[in-house]
């Protein structure tokens, strides 16, 4: 036992230094280089185009189904024999459908999904391609102009997605 | 590109990286731990704390150093959550409660991170920093002095002598950690990264919180502790923006585990014998990688819980690393897994994380298993056992012994009560086999020190908190604990002379064997619960 309250004496003194260290030292360092110019957009998220969240209007094009609750994020950790969370999908495709105005089978996974984060700034080509027309008619712009939107919102290396917040901005602006 | 390429792609830029640094770096680090030499810093630490950093200690003391060193971590922890209040940068999230103070404490300073709490509702920037940053430092950096200690009880002979705690602790976090977290944390930035004091940010009109990220990410992954700044983990997009920052983090809670078998071989001046134990971790991760995702990949609705950026196999890539070593960060949700990809996930864990497992843990938990092997081999051939020129007799035999059998221990007990308390019916968020997979989960993650959950499942109660708590601390100490004896005893033998009786322990039949001991102990241990959980679903 003395020998263990001698170790603990050490030991924290030991922790008490290296948290002089490595938590207010190395975080302070980090920011400060995160100052720099090319870097201060990325660690303030300056006009993010990292999450989406749900904008109001037919003229904005969908993410996807969220299960967070903002500020926080989340997702909904159901597993793949929830019959109940079945439902809610079957549903989800449902009224993506009767939205889009689409046959059921053309609404893709990812529309009835809910991500990990509930930010998810990323759509499939493919749910953004149903909603082109949907988004057409609301915001008054030409298909073809959409489309070619949608194309310039197209990001990834290894995987293809749409940016659906650089899309929605892009709608704003056009 | 098919997703198929693409996955092919990012696993192989991934094995590139590893491998360019995996001399340099597991080089490095035998040099860190074999150097006489105290830099002014380290100087200045070892004089405020009153240390001769030239005393050697015999294992008992080593171990009270781990443990003393971990108590008052645990300590100083729960206090600063206790008084979040009064610290800067806390945004009125208040004083974090007793149950979840005292469940994080212990999590943090085992380096199992798991979470109970909400982060961006419970945890303000300053206790982010000083606290928990801070102990997914030291926590890696005790695992890392407990290894080679251990790597030290093979090499010496004839002493009662393992080296110096404090000095392997400080030379872990300052030497190694330090300088490639600092580095790690200014490449995740340029990657989209954030690293903002501020609470949150507007995005279109609705606020999302925002926390000083990268430099908690960088060492997070690189120490293998996992606890997310934001609730998300790496599946947030400003933990883990895009493919690119994805397969960088996967790097980086790989890197250490795996150049460890390097500068174990450095150490034990063979480096065969470091190249047989990558080669036996590289089989098992390669095969559960497969499972995973191919599982993950034929699933019903496989984009659930997933983030599209990284797609099905960035996510089972991620999945499959994040609990072979015991960082328990997670770019996906392992809850809404299939049966078969979920029970993967928590079969790498049940393997005891050592594929290649946690900085440092991951080594002495494989050299632990390697004793446990040629003690098979050796009742299979009437033979007293010996490793790297030790013999494993009944003192060695029984700590290998028991730093085995004490996660299998606590973990079990501990999902059985759970199983049977009628509270836990209220914290499932899955019904019938995949809400046991979940209690399994839970367990076998604390007990681990993984950290990654079936997340659905609510631990907030008193019960989930305490026991889980108490499993994180067992789960950590007792093997740490059995494994320091386990040096003390072999670097007091004399070494025993290669002959022709000796197995070889660099060549295929080792490896083999290990291999076999590995997926036998876990088989045989943990079938019984697997079956009425992950396998029932799987067959569903």
């Amino acid at each position: 036992m003395d020998n263990f309250l001698k170790q603990s004496w050490a030991g924290l003194r030991i922790l008490l230094a290296l948290t002089v260290i490595l938590g207010v030292a190395y975080p302070a360092a980090v920011w400060g280089v995160s100052r720099i110019p090319g870097l201060h957009g990325n660690a303030e998220a300056v006009d993010t185009t990292l999450v989406a969240v749900a904008r109001e209007g037919d003229k904005y094009f969908v993410p996807r189904p969220s299960a967070a609750t903002l500020p926080a994020s989340g997702g909904s950790n159901k597993g793949e024999l929830n019959e109940d969370y079945t439902k809610v999908i079957d549903e989800r495709r449902t009224a993506i459908a009767q939205r889009e105005g689409v046959p059921e089978d053309q609404v893709p996974q990812d529309a009835v999904t809910a991500s990990a984060s509930g930010l998810d700034p990323n759509i499939s080509p493919a749910y953004a391609e149903i909603q082109v027309s949907r988004v057409a008619r609301a915001s008054g712009l030409p298909v073809e102009k959409v489309k070619e939107l949608v194309e310039a919102a197209t990001e990834g290396t290894f995987t293809t997605t749409v940016n659906v917040t650089a899309l929605n901005r892009a709608i704003d602006a056009a | 590109m098919s997703p198929l390429v693409a996955g092919l792609v990012q696993v192989g830029i991934l094995i590139a990286a590893l491998a360019v640094v995996y001399r340099p770096l597991g080089d490095y680090m035998a040099r860190v731990f074999q150097s006489e030499k105290d830099s002014k810093v380290e100087l200045a630490i070892y004089r405020f704390a009153r240390i001769d950093p030239r005393a050697e200690q015999k294992w008992s003391t080593y171990a009270y150093g781990v443990l003393g060193f971990s108590f008052v971590g645990i300590v100083f922890l729960y206090v600063i959550q206790r008084v979040q209040s009064v610290l800067p940068f806390n945004f009125d999230r208040g004083n974090v409660p007793e149950g979840m103070s005292f469940n994080t404490a212990i999590s943090f300073v085992t380096n199992t991170n798991w979470q109970s709490y909400v982060p961006e509702a419970v945890m303000g920037h300053t206790v982010q920093m000083i606290g928990l940053t801070v102990q997914n430092f030291v926590s890696a950096a005790v695992g890392l002095a407990v290894a080679i200690a251990l790597v030290r009880g093979f090499v010496r002979s004839q002493t009662d002598r393992l080296g110096n705690f404090w000095v392997d602790l400080v030379r872990g976090a300052i030497r190694i950690l330090l300088p490639l977290a600092f580095i790690a944390a200014i490449v995740l930035i340029i990657t989209g990264v954030t690293m903002s004091l501020k609470s949150g940010v507007d995005v279109d009109g609705q606020v999302v919180a925002n926390a000083p990220v990268a430099c908690q990410e960088a060492i997070k992954e690189l120490g293998t502790n996992g606890g997310g700044v934001l609730n998300a983990n790496s599946a947030h997009p400003f933990e883990n923006p895009n493919e690119w920052s994805n397969l960088i983090e996967i790097f980086l809670l790989l890197v250490i585990p795996v150049a460890l078998t390097r500068t174990f071989g450095q150490l034990v001046g063979n480096k065969k014998q470091g190249y047989v134990l990558l080669g036996v971790m590289g089989v098992i991760w390669s095969a559960m990688l497969t499972v995973i995702w191919v599982a993950e990949a034929n699933g019903l609705r496989p984009l659930e819980g997933k983030e599209l950026r990284f797609g099905i196999s960035g996510s089972a890539l991620f999945a499959n690393s994040t609990t072979g070593t015991s960082t328990g960060a997670i770019n996906s949700l392992h809850d809404s897994f299939t049966g078969l990809g979920g029970g993967g996930t928590l079969l790498n864990m049940l393997f005891g994380e050592m594929t290649p497992g946690g900085v440092g843990t991951g080594l002495y938990s494989i050299l632990v298993m390697a004793i446990i092997a040629m003690f098979l081999a050796g009742l299979m051939v009437g033979r007293t056992p010996e490793y790297l020129g030790k013999k494993l007799g009944r003192k060695e035999v029984t700590a290998a012994a028991v730093s085995i059998l004490a996660m299998p221990t606590v973990l079990l007990i501990g999902a059985g009560i759970a199983a049977i308390l009628p509270s836990t019916q209220g914290a499932l968020n899955n019904p019938g086999e995949h809400g046991l997979s979940e209690i399994l989960y839970a367990y076998a993650s604390a007990s681990n020190n993984n950290g990654s959950a079936f997340a659905g499942i609510t631990v907030t109660n008193d019960w989930f908190q305490s026991s889980l708590g108490l499993c994180m601390l067992f789960g950590r100490f007792i093997p740490i604990i059995a494994v320091l004896a386990l040096a003390g005893s072999l670097a007091a033998q004399k070494k025993v002379p290669v002959t022709a009786g000796t197995l070889p322990t660099t060549g295929p039949l080792f490896a083999t064997l290990l291999t076999g001991a590995i997926v036998l102990v876990a088989a045989l241990t943990f079938v019984p619960a697997l079956a009425l959980g992950p396998i029932a679903e799987a067959l569903l």
